[in-house]
């Protein structure tokens, strides 16, 4: 299995939509087929288009707000007295999360197919929240599946959502978590593909969505790479990128224009969500070793049991409780360009303990995950080493869980 | 020797009707209680159609979904269902079964290992709903060299090209999908609709058996009867669900339904 150079690895898949031969596919019911054959088909086309290419420029330029900063964590290098660290501040686009690339570009190609509803998942809430926001402005109506257990524990998403007048559909099945809300979403798809559009809120799913949605997210690593050779005046030597890893969307956006990059130059991380120390359940399925199976559409690896059943998983944070990963991750995986592991969520904890003690930046329990990994990592490295996080997610979210875990005092009023 | 599926067909054009072909997860609500249900029902059925119960299951409705879920939590694996369909063949060895399910269970089980079980248990044809053509071809070939039929989608989404080359590629029988709904949906097309698509279907090769099936119920399985075949699913979950919920016993009330069903079409 080896990765191409100079080819977007979105394109890299094969006619039948496989990476590396054996991650992703269209494992999809028939009434799928086309719709799915559809939106590739007017996919593959704008992404060439130069006027549409210009839209999509001007809307995150206007509405999503790019660039969003690269700042050095002064504070919190000095502390923990190794490498460098710096964070590229993704929280800071609109609605607070890096979701808002992909439901913007979902919207802008529903438009263009003519669709009226849109429909989606969320586990977070960041994606329904921003996949709303984006449906409003383009005047969509939009649908949102997600577990009862997340609607619990997500609220001020939720309120989001309500307020810009998206439907939120509870779903009961299953752990009634993200995996649950995803399958529910695509069944409804499968009901109505005829005058609905459907946006996957991660690279998960069958292959156009995953294309699409790591498109959309490679904004993230257009703007740092401009952005480090401003501060640095060329890409750093060693350069490390650490990045929490649910299905993988803001991980591959993070990533991929240094793609092409010697591994020892530009190293990539990804930090899956390990669960709670005392629990065997996790969501780290790239860490753990789990097998290749059939997830939502496309092969990956995949928590499941020996029958093929999925497993729940179990994490702190609702936007990495994902018991699968993008066929990308995978790929990147076996090709050995990028390195994975977990934080527990009593590790994630710590680190959004340290970084709000250090720095005025507050990530969600997500971006924690990679905060724990890149602090730990960063004592044994050396001066010269830049250390980026991707903080994609703010914290406001996470307000309850926060205050149960660490007290009052850790969650400031927004 | 002809494949049971076949003769089934046959032996319903000979009385001047379509085959009933019925739906039930395996291990609903007991591995015990399943197989009893597939035995008293094999009188009136023609083609006992059994799933292989996902937890993840992407083209069902709350229904399937329902009875896949008591199953999996009542313990039923996939060397438990082939345990099913021999304890049944035992019972009635020339009653066709085909299996119903998900790729993954499929693929984690071992494409080869797979069809070897359902061979040696008696499996008659396969349903996979998640692995369309073109990715199922190699799939089917293998079926194909053990004498099981692999049953092809179709809906009314599906292009008239790919119709085409789908209905090229099947074996003898393919599944026409009603309407665009995961299973247990209200019938939302008039079946004179259903039928006019089934028409256009059946004129590319008439060889070909096709069933109708999702949203059928013994209100609308009358105005179908012209079809070669017509699946009823989901009807027999919620059935087996309503019998539990008032301690009933869902052994004679599927049968009941199934009895209803057939003299409808009769
Ligand atoms: C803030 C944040 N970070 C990360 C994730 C994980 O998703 P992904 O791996 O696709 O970036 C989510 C998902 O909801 C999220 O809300």
């Amino acid at each position: 299995m080896k990765l191409k150079k100079g080819i977007p690895v979105i394109d890299q898949g094969n006619k039948l939509g496989f990476w590396g031969g054996k991650f992703g596919g269209n494992f999809v019911p028939e009434t799928l087929k086309k719709p799915i054959e559809d939106l590739e088909v007017l996919f593959n086309k704008l992404k060439k288009d130069k006027k549409f290419i210009q839209e999509r420029d001007k809307c995150f330029k206007n509405w999503v707000g790019v660039p969003t900063r690269f700042i050095k964590l002064e504070n919190l290098t000095k502390h923990v007295g190794g490498a460098q660290i710096w964070s590229k501040v993704v929280s800071d686009a609109n609605g607070g999360a890096h979701k808002v690339y992909n439901a913007t570009v979902h919207c802008l190609l529903a438009k263009r197919s003519g669709k009226k509803v849109i429909i989606g998942d969320t586990g977070a809430g960041y994606a329904g929240k921003m996949l709303s926001m984006a449906a409003k402005k383009f005047g969509l109506k939009c649908k949102i599946f997600m577990g009862a257990k997340d609607i619990a524990r997500q609220q001020p998403n939720v309120k989001a959502m309500k307020k810009n007048g998206a439907e939120v559909v509870p779903v009961y099945s299953g752990s009634q978590t993200l995996v649950d809300a995803v399958s529910e979403c695509m069944r409804f798809w499968v009901a109505n593909c005829d005058t609905t559009a459907m946006c996957v809120g991660s690279t998960v799913g069958p292959a156009v969505f995953v294309r699409i949605c790591g498109w959309s997210t490679s904004q993230i690593s257009r703007e740092l790479k401009v952005q480090l050779i401003d501060e640095f005046g060329s890409i750093p030597k060693k350069l490390k990128l650490y990045n929490c890893v649910g299905g993988g969307s803001s991980s591959f956006g993070f990533w991929n224009e240094f793609m092409d990059y010697d591994k020892k130059q530009c190293e990539f991380i990804g930090v899956e969500a390990g669960g709670p120390e005392k629990s065997k359940k996790h969501a780290a399925p790239l860490t753990y070793g789990s097998k290749i199976g059939i997830l939502h559409g496309a092969a990956q690896y995949v928590n499941q049991d020996s029958d093929g059943q999925i497993e729940e998983t179990e994490s702190i944070s609702a936007g990495l409780d994902y018991p699968g990963i993008s066929p990308l991750h995978c790929f990147l995986k076996d090709t050995k360009r990028a390195r994975y592991t977990a934080a527990s969520d009593e590790q994630a904890l710590e680190a959004y303990k340290l970084v709000t003690r250090f720095e005025k930046l507050r990530p969600s329990l997500e971006p924690s995950h990679a905060f724990a990994v890149a602090i730990s990592e960063s004592k044994k490295l050396s001066k010269d080493t830049i250390v980026v996080v991707n903080s994609c997610g703010d914290a406001y979210k996470d307000r309850g869980i926060l205050e149960k875990r660490l007290g009052k005092k850790y969650v400031k009023s927004n | 020797m002809l494949n049971p599926i076949s003769v089934a067909f046959k032996k319903a054009k000979q009385e001047n009707r379509p085959a009933l072909l019925t739906y039930t997860v395996a291990g609903d609500s007991s591995k015990k209680q399943s197989l009893n249900i597939l035995k008293s029902i094999s009188k009136n059925a023609d083609i006992l159609e059994l799933g292989v119960p996902h937890n993840t299951p992407v083209a069902d409705g709350s229904q399937i979904q329902t009875s896949a879920y008591r199953a999996i939590k009542n313990g039923i694996k996939v060397n438990d269902i082939f345990k099913i369909v021999k304890d049944f063949k035992k019972f009635d060895k020339d009653k066709p079964i085909i299996l119903m399910g998900y790729y993954n269970m499929i693929f984690q089980y071992g494409e080869n290992k797979f069809l070897n079980k359902c061979k040696l248990s008696g499996v008659n044809g396969l349903i996979v709903v998640d692995l369309p053509w073109p990715e199922n071809k190699n799939f089917a070939k293998k079926c194909k060299k053990k004498s099981i039929y692999f049953i092809q989608l179709l809906s009314p989404t599906t292009t008239k090209i790919r119709l085409k080359k789908i209905i090229r590629d099947s074996h003898p029988m393919n599944y026409f999908i009603s309407m665009l709904s995961t299973t247990g949906g209200k019938l939302k097309v008039s079946p004179n609709d259903i039928l006019k698509n089934y028409t256009k279907i059946k004129k590319i090769d008439p060889k070909k058996e096709i069933v109708i099936g999702f949203g059928i119920t013994e209100k609308t399985i009358g105005k179908l009867k012209s079809a070669d075949g017509l699946v009823v699913g989901s009807a027999f979950c919620k059935e087996i669900s309503k019998s539990l919920k008032h301690r009933q016993n869902p052994v004679t009330n599927v049968s009941k339904l199934v009895k209803k069903l057939k003299s409808k079409i009769l």
